[in-house]
């Protein structure tokens, strides 16, 4: 491919103090680990990983809600160009009508005092993207529609509505400013399966007709593998392998990603027993394993595995790894 | 031999809006060293069924007369929903039939330690003394795969991991041998490499007790791993139940068809995720007739919407309720 990536991220580390000393600098928790990546533009990137492996953090990072310890991020549209880590304040608004997130809980995300209207209405108010309130207005059902809302319901209540429908509004709250790039964080993991179902149907809908940019976080292989064109493995804070989705679930090369396919609860009943199991559980990031952070679980580790920090390697086109063994 | 035996189970909740239906004809079995999975959408009212068990639900609630639930212990049967006072309700909550929850963290007391715990609802529910009781717990976090059990014997809740505290949550409901184990979406709220060990330990645990499992949760794939049969529940009515094999490689009702295509499946990557059309309807506006009708694809002018179809049996022990389908199991 000889386009340019929308979002590249360069050696990205994001570290949180660990409580506060009086004197000298508080111990560090590395939350992110020098994450390179690069996400192209109209793409649809998956980053999987169990609780606690900074994927959240990362995604975060992007969207500059927080601090980014070193390393960069740019942003590159076609038209703009913004260096995300040393955004000015003004440029930060600026940079936030592009770049948008969904969130998890769609009970918890939606105010219970505002209309739907008013609800998908707010960025539009906050960002100042409108001048008149019939603009607001038709900016709104334009969004409502494509998200396939009842325009009738733009007059009620959060509370009226089920997950699915909570979903829907939250999805065009996101959207009614026109942003380029979006981060979903887990965004169906609170719905029932006929449910999430559809708000995935209706994302990838709503990325062939806006032309969107998706970062979508989830800890469920089976929803990533649907539904993105390529999907990051996280560990602890660092990215073990990177592929094409295809690629990635035809030929797994990390022992974690292996582990993770093979945890992942077949539907059918004959395949009892055959998942190859992953010992223990993931370490406390506060005080994460030298070398290797996987080769406490780690079904293959060897004696260089436990000082060496693995490299992160293209093992065949756009195919990454970081482990010593393969 | 049947364990425990639910008859027309009927549950309904006295509210500001009236009488709400939660359970509706709800029968099922189970046996002595078998887990029945329970499956369904949120307010299907699987966890509803499941804490009637344990006679745990409000006091607004209102059984009708011919809902029964009979346990059959060695010591003689119990008709669980007769029990009153508290006394008579032990042997229900924790003795005969242990209960574990989604959110391990919500259910262990936070300023306790585990042990203390575990020690209490031995010292209430058999004749133990304290340091035996004591002895047994810590035996049950190393039974379980806690490692240093004696040391996460005197440790709070909140200095143990999500799966740890899952583990412990599991060794306490053991620990009074109880016959019948409900659980509650145990796996739910843990990571897969986690949830596969803790299944894993669930399954190493029925055949070493001998007991029975309700395993409630709203994911086919962990029934497929675990359940031995399976019932599928919509909107408080069991729709479908069999062998967990027969339900899933050829589901009968519209429902559990729905269910099965609504999954992302890793073999199947590029065939389309089919939602199940609409919404769950609220339980204010329950619909006549098939509560699924409102939904069903397959659905049949003047019948479903207006009598509400009966169990017919299409295979071994494999039962549908729906007006679509025959005695092969298969949809006119």
């Amino acid at each position: 491919m000889t386009e340019k990536p929308l979002i590249r991220i360069n050696k990205l580390n994001v570290e949180f103090p660990l409580g506060r000393t009086l004197f000298g600098k508080p111990p560090m928790l590395s939350a992110v680990n020098d994450v390179s990546l690069d996400i192209m533009p109209g793409q649809f990137y998956g980053l999987v990983g169990e609780s606690g492996s900074g994927k959240t953090t990362l995604g975060k990072a992007i969207l500059r809600a927080v601090h980014i310890s070193s390393g960069e991020i740019t942003f590159d549209d076609s038209d703009v160009n913004y260096d995300v880590g040393s955004l000015a304040k003004k440029e930060l608004k600026n940079y936030r009508k592009l770049a948008q997130l969904i969130f998890q809980d769609p009970y918890a995300a939606l105010s219970p005092r505002m209309t739907v209207r008013d609800i998908i209405a707010e960025p539009l108010e906050v960002m100042g993207l409108t001048k008149t309130r019939e603009e607001t207005d038709e900016r709104v059902r334009d969004i409502a529609e494509k998200c396939r809302l009842n325009l009738e319901h733009l007059r009620r209540f959060p509370h009226a509505f089920s997950g699915g429908q909570r979903q829907r509004i939250s999805i065009a709250r996101t959207l009614v400013c026109n942003p380029k790039f979006v981060v979903a964080d887990e965004s169906v993991a609170a719905l029932d399966v006929s449910i999430q179902a559809d708000i995935l149907n209706l994302l990838q809908s709503l990325q062939d007709q806006l032309g969107l940019t998706f970062l979508f976080i989830s800890h469920d292989l089976s929803v990533v593998a649907h539904i993105c064109d390529h999907v990051a493995v996280m560990y602890l804070g660092t990215l073990v392998e990177s592929a094409p989705t295809r690629k990635l679930f035809d030929n797994p090369s990390h022992p974690y990603t292996k582990a993770l396919l093979s945890a992942i609860p077949s539907l059918d009943p004959d395949d009892r027993g055959k998942s190859q199991k992953l010992e223990g559980e993931i370490p406390s990031p506060a005080n994460p394993p030298p070398g290797c952070k996987f080769h406490t679980r780690c079904p293959l580790a060897e004696e260089r595995c436990r000082t060496e920090v693995p490299q992160w390697r293209e093992l065949s086109k756009d195919h990454y790894a970081a482990c010593h063994l393969v | 031999m049947s364990l425990l035996k639910v008859e027309n189970l009927n549950l309904q909740f006295r509210t500001d809006e009236g009488l709400i239906t939660a359970v509706e004809n709800v029968s099922f079995e189970i046996n002595e060293g078998e887990v029945l999975g329970l499956v369904g959408e949120s307010g299907s009212g699987k966890s509803v069924t499941a804490k009637s068990l344990m006679h745990l639900n409000p006091s607004n609630s209102v059984y009708s007369p011919e809902s029964s639930i009979k346990l059959e212990l060695e010591s003689g049967g119990v008709d669980v929903l007769s029990l009153k006072n508290p006394r008579e309700l032990v042997v229900v909550r924790g003795g005969a039939i242990s209960m574990i929850f989604q959110e391990p963290m919500a259910s262990f007391a936070p300023a306790i330690t585990i042990g203390a715990q575990m020690v209490e609802q031995l010292m209430i529910h058999t004749s133990m003394t304290k340091k035996e009781s004591a002895a047994l717990s810590v035996e049950m976090l190393e039974r379980v795969g806690i490692s240093d059990a004696g040391m996460r014997f005197h440790q709070y809740a909140f200095e143990l991991s999500g799966g740890m505290r899952q583990r412990a949550m599991i060794a306490m409901a053991l620990s009074t041998k109880p016959k019948v184990l409900i659980a509650d979406e145990p796996t739910t709220a843990l990571d897969v490499t986690i949830q596969a060990q803790v299944l894993d330990l669930m399954k190493d645990l029925v055949k070493e007790f001998g007991m029975a499992i309700l395993f409630i949760t709203h994911d086919l794939g962990v029934i497929a791993q675990v359940a031995d049969r399976v019932a599928v529940m919509y909107l408080g009515r069991i729709v479908e139940s069999g062998p967990v094999r027969e339900v899933l490689h050829s589901p009968s009702h519209p429902y559990t068809k729905g269910l099965l295509n609504a999954l992302p499946k890793l073999d199947a990557l590029d065939e389309p995720l089919t939602p199940i059309p609409g919404d769950i309807p609220s339980p204010l506006e329950r619909p006549p007739g098939c509560v699924f009708h409102t939904r069903c694809p397959e659905i049949l002018a003047d019948r479903c919407d207006s009598s509400i179809p009966q169990r017919t049996n299409v295979g071994q022990d494999h039962s549908v309720s729906c007006f679509a389908v025959d005695s092969t199991g298969k949809t006119a």
